[in-house]
């Protein structure tokens, strides 16, 4: 019902939310497209037949423009914006894959999976696990170094638990938290290499201001923050 | 009849001891029954010389430095007090060759004037901008900033005019002036002299920029480690307001504008424009995607005018003098002057005000007259700690915003740190990003990953692990770092970084043909 009244598909995700205005027509990969002004080229894109690998992106959020997967050419313009946060024009001539640009992608996916658990690359079923499959890389040439994996998971609550050595840092569920919910329960701490997930005052979840209402849980795309339900016996790290 | 003595409050000379200083001055002048009169001025920007000491003679200023308490009764034996010869001396203080061939626009009163004194800056051609500023139009006033040439001198160089326009074109029931003084990159201090010696200038400047693009407040946003900047700021503002050069109404112009200080965290981050929006705000210091450019979009959502310190205080010069006057200096598409500032291994560091176009080596030899050390140069740092790196086969390069861009480097904040022959620049390259790390607002993965990556890369390339593979894998990072970071902290790392191996592979221990 909610993707009718905002006259989306079902089961589509268009990465930003979508947008009431005057048309505006462009093209995306040489398709001709015609969204209501205001639209990101990252939606225009879905429109076109012309879907945009992401991560930090989903259409129940605004654009954030935090994961750079998404990143596209622009005839005419220097540099490669990302898609989600860049709006749409009349007449822009948009590109979404190139050399360069599969190029870019892949460097920024190795450094997900430079800070990603090996085993937990292959058999995943997440949204980042379908990101590394449409970009076609599973491997990184980081070798060793610092990495999150060490961080404890949080099954304080009893619906859901966090995982942070899955955490790829997208915000999602930060500001699903914030928009959707309006909890303001979580957010993000430290800066740099150390940003990590919080809830409240760094608390367990169960003693945060989280209201369980599975809002986080629905907008994680890397099984961070996943349900228990899906774990028979306990949740243990591969 | 009383004599004047400056001993200067800029933070340098602080830390330098002239608060002592002062104090030694005004005791000695009691015990020897003389009439003497401390002005705490700016600094002169010769900080080799701090605490320098000016005392007001009939002749002009005579200068006495670096002058310790102790030097004081000594000072007071030679005469210094009627410009007396000691061997603290350089004579008449704009007679030094030092501040002699500087051409000082925008760093006209510093060091000359009392900052918070509202008289003095009346009497130095205060305030003569914003009068010519409240004849003109707000599109007058903006096109006078346009014609000056006046580019952005944070770092980013974008043209301050066309800034101005589009915030003056942009219909908002509110806008904002908000002056970027969160000076973080190492090896700068040309906006902490402005607010520390020159106060009013700044304000003076941001009121024209209200009148100019219709905002009717601004904010500066000082970095906490400006704690003299900070309280100058303040009571300059105060000062201001009382004399109705702030508040309703300017002097019965009709032109509302007033400021307030903001002071910030910590965050080198937040001398980005769009993440010192947010911590205005009240909000975790962290990069907005641009567009919405802050000229349409800004402080709390509304058209903000977002400015340095340097270039606001270079507008009230530009509206007295007029825009010919200002675009007269420089080089070709750089015009005016900048206030460059000379750190690292010199013997005589300090701030240097020239036009556009002055040579490195200009900068380096004549005014920071070589090394400290004595060693000979062999790196310089512009631009801060993301700027490159040049050896000395670049030192006869001109200063100029195209022609640094063209030798793969930027003027930035007009900083430039120079290093002798003991340096390590395999180090250098680690440290720029390790500081990218530890400064990163970690909201993009290129730089929330890659600085760390990068230092750990770097790390391994040192130790002499798998060094091919490993200087391979760091390009590929440092290309992505540059062309998907979402800001200029991640955008810009690879400039120290390239820039070190490619005029230093032999200190990463690597042949000079794999970094062609």
């Amino acid at each position: 019902m909610w993707n009718e009244i905002r006259g989306l598909r079902e089961g589509v995700d268009y990465g930003t939310p979508p947008r009431q205005g005057q048309p505006v027509t462009l093209t995306v990969d040489g398709v001709e497209v015609t969204v209501p002004e205001g639209s990101s080229v990252m939606l225009a894109a879905v429109e076109a037949g012309r879907a945009v690998p992401k991560l930090c992106a989903t259409d129940m959020l605004e654009s954030f423009g935090s994961c750079r997967v998404c990143l596209v050419e622009v005839e005419g313009r220097r540099g490669f914006p990302a898609s989600c946060t860049l709006m749409v024009a009349p007449g822009m001539e948009v590109r979404t894959q190139s050399e360069r640009l599969t190029q870019l992608r892949k460097g920024v996916m190795e450094l997900y999976l430079s800070d990603f658990p090996e085993a937990e690359i292959a058999d995943g079923w997440s949204e980042f696990h379908r990101t590394l499959d449409d970009i076609g890389i599973k491997t990184h040439g980081y070798g060793t170094g610092r990495v999150h994996f060490d961080l404890p998971v949080d099954d304080s609550n009893p619906y859901f638990l966090f995982d942070p050595a899955k955490c790829i840092v997208c915000s999602r569920c930060v500001r699903a938290c914030e928009e959707v919910q309006g909890t303001f329960a979580l957010t993000i701490q430290g800066r740099g290499f150390d940003s990590k997930v919080a809830a409240s005052q760094d608390d367990p979840f169960m003693q945060s201001e989280c209201v369980s209402c599975g809002a986080c849980i629905q907008a994680c795309p890397s099984h961070a923050l996943v349900e228990k339900s899906l774990f028979s016996g306990g949740y243990e790290r591969a | 009849m009383s004599v004047t003595v400056y001993v200067p409050r800029d933070a340098a000379a602080l830390a330098l001891g002239a608060d002592a200083t002062a104090t030694a001055v005004e005791a000695e002048a009691k015990r020897r029954g003389e009439d003497v009169h401390v002005v705490r001025n700016g600094s002169r920007g010769m900080v080799w010389l701090e605490p320098l000491v000016e005392v007001q003679t009939p002749a002009g200023r005579v200068a006495y430095g670096p002058v310790a308490p102790e030097d004081v009764p000594g000072l007071f034996d030679a005469g210094f007090l009627t410009g007396g010869d000691h061997g603290l001396g350089h004579g008449p203080t704009d007679q030094m060759a030092w501040l002699k061939g500087q051409e000082r626009l925008t760093f006209a009163r510093v060091g000359i004037t009392d900052p918070l004194a509202l008289d003095d800056y009346l009497a130095h051609a205060g305030y003569r901008g914003l009068k010519q500023a409240l004849e003109l139009t707000p599109a007058e006033i903006v096109a006078q900033v346009t014609e000056s040439g006046l580019r952005g001198r944070g770092g980013a160089a974008f043209p301050t005019g066309i800034k101005w326009d589009t915030v003056l074109k942009a219909e908002a029931p509110q806008k904002y002036i908000a002056c970027n003084a969160d000076e973080g990159d190492s090896g700068t201090f040309s906006d902490r002299m402005i607010m520390e010696g020159d106060p009013f200038a700044l304000i003076e400047g941001m009121t024209i920029a209200g009148r100019a693009v219709g905002a009717t407040f601004g904010y500066i946003y000082v970095r906490s480690e400006y704690p003299h900047a900070i309280r100058a700021l303040r009571s300059a503002i105060d000062t201001a307001r009382e004399a109705g050069w702030l508040g309703n109404d300017i002097r019965g112009s009709g032109t509302s504008f007033d400021i307030d200080v903001r002071v910030g965290a910590g965050a080198y981050i937040c001398g980005e424009e769009t993440s010192m929006l947010d911590s205005l705000e009240g909000k975790r210091g962290m990069i907005r995607p641009k567009p919405p450019l802050p000229a349409i979009e800004g402080l709390f959502g509304m058209p903000t005018a977002v400015n340095n310190v340097v270039s606001l205080a270079s507008v009230p010069i530009i509206l007295d003098r007029g825009a010919k006057y200002y675009a007269d200096y420089g080089v070709g598409r750089s015009r005016g002057t900048l206030p460059i500032q000379l750190a690292g291994n010199l013997k005589t560091p300090g701030l240097v005000e020239k036009a556009f176009g002055v040579t490195l080596r200009e900068l380096i030899e004549d005014y920071g007259g070589g090394t400290a050390s004595g060693r000979p140069p062999r790196a310089v740092q512009i631009g801060g700690p993301l700027g490159a790196y040049f050896d000395e086969s670049h030192f006869d390069l001109p200063l100029d915003y195209e022609e640094l861009s063209e030798n793969l480097g930027i003027v930035g904040h007009g900083g430039i740190v120079v290093f002798d022959d003991t340096v390590d620049m395999a180090e250098q390259a680690r440290f720029a990003m390790e500081f990218c790390g530890i400064e990163s607002c970690g909201k993009c993965t290129p730089c929330r990953v890659g600085s760390t990556r990068g230092t750990e890369l770097i790390e391994k390339i040192m130790h002499g692990e798998d060094k091919s593979t490993n200087h391979q894998q760091l390009l590929g990072l440092l290309d992505v770092m540059e062309n998907a970071s979402l800001c200029a902290l991640g955008g810009m790392a690879h400039l120290p970084v390239m820039s070190a191996l490619r005029l230093f592979p032999e200190d990463f221990g690597l042949e000079a043909s794999h970094v062609e």
